[in-house]
């Protein structure tokens, strides 16, 4: 799913509440919305509703476990390509059409596509670099973390 | 240490990448799907979360529909002896959020940090660049900005079919 949407979505302040709740680890109970709504002093239906619909709305894009392939023996891969303007739809959609290829961005600069190979096997990401690479005929630029100095920023709603 | 991955947790990772279904009993659905207990899913869950392998269970935001219209991805080319030094500090800037030392790629990419720097316009990300350009002092020999005019694909990891 390609998302085209870029307009700021108009929420109140229970979905702002629910949207910063919602990017904690969720419980690993029978009725984990349930048990979050009552932190939050909702009921379990005003949760499930209201969180189906910043889904649909597309303000959430996913909600589930996030997976580390790094923790798995997998790796990742920050990659960048610089893509010809009038070959970019073609290039995306070959470049999409790979599992590997987690997310991939549009950028501003000669570099113009960045994308996150996610592979269980270090090896794995220099075989879909060199999959793309032969594909498209444009050389993947491979930049892979050699250090983390932070993550775990929260978007606040 | 890696966690290794059985069958089971396969099919548990499978199940789970395009997300949790957002139903009142969401781990009972998932393990009826796969013919498991409840029990046994969270169990298995539990132990990926003490692993590492997940991280949470969360939601995903997408930033621009949360009025974070303007995200850069700020890349700076640091003296190589001060990188572990600064590093950490401009990963601590609460505007920051991915914070990486990345191989340079000569002569094209000069750069060996990357920062992610969210904000409402355009004009704030750039006061929160220089912000970083000032933290970087004599260490910086230069430094760009990329904004991301599209997301072109966003899931969750997907794992290729084994055998």
């Amino acid at each position: 799913m390609v998302a085209r949407d870029r307009t700021p979505a108009v929420l109140d302040e229970t979905d702002r509440l629910l949207v910063n709740a919602l990017q904690d680890d969720l419980s690993l109970d029978h009725r984990p919305f349930a048990t979050l709504a009552e932190k939050l002093g909702l009921s379990e239906d005003e949760v499930l509703t209201r969180t189906k619909a910043l889904r649909e709305e597309g303000v959430l894009t996913r909600f589930g476990p996030f997976f580390d392939a790094a923790a798995m023996g997998g790796a990742f891969c920050l990659c960048a390509m610089a893509v010809p303007a009038d070959r970019f739809d073609t290039v995306m959609t070959r470049v999409n059409a790979h599992p590997e290829v987690a997310h991939n961005y549009e950028r501003t600069h000669r570099l113009n596509m960045w994308f996150v190979l996610a592979t269980e096997t270090p090896g794995g990401i220099k075989d879909a670099a060199d999959r793309i690479e032969g594909e498209t005929g444009i050389k993947v630029h491979c930049f892979p973390k050699l250090q983390e100095f932070y993550i775990g920023f929260r978007v606040a709603a | 240490m890696s966690y290794v991955l059985d069958t089971t947790d396969r099919a548990i990772i499978t199940a789970l990448q395009s997300g949790l279904p957002l139903v009142p009993a969401p781990y009972a659905e998932v393990a009826a799907g796969l013919e498991l207990a409840e029990d046994e899913l969270c169990t298995r869950l539990q132990a990926m979360k003490d692993t590492g392998v997940i991280r949470r269970i969360a939601a995903a935001p997408n930033h621009y529909k949360l009025g974070m219209v303007a995200n850069g991805m700020t890349v700076w080319d640091v003296d190589d002896a001060q990188l572990s030094e600064l590093g950490p500090l401009v990963g601590a800037l609460d505007f920051v959020s991915h914070c990486y030392e990345r191989p340079r790629d000569l002569p094209d990419w000069p750069y060996n940090l990357f920062a992610m720097v969210h904000g409402s316009s355009k004009g704030e990300v750039e006061e929160k660049r220089a912000r970083i350009t000032d933290l970087l002092g004599d260490a910086l020999n230069g430094s760009d900005i990329l904004y991301s005019t599209r997301i072109l694909k966003k899931t969750g990891l997907r794992l290729r079919k084994k055998g």
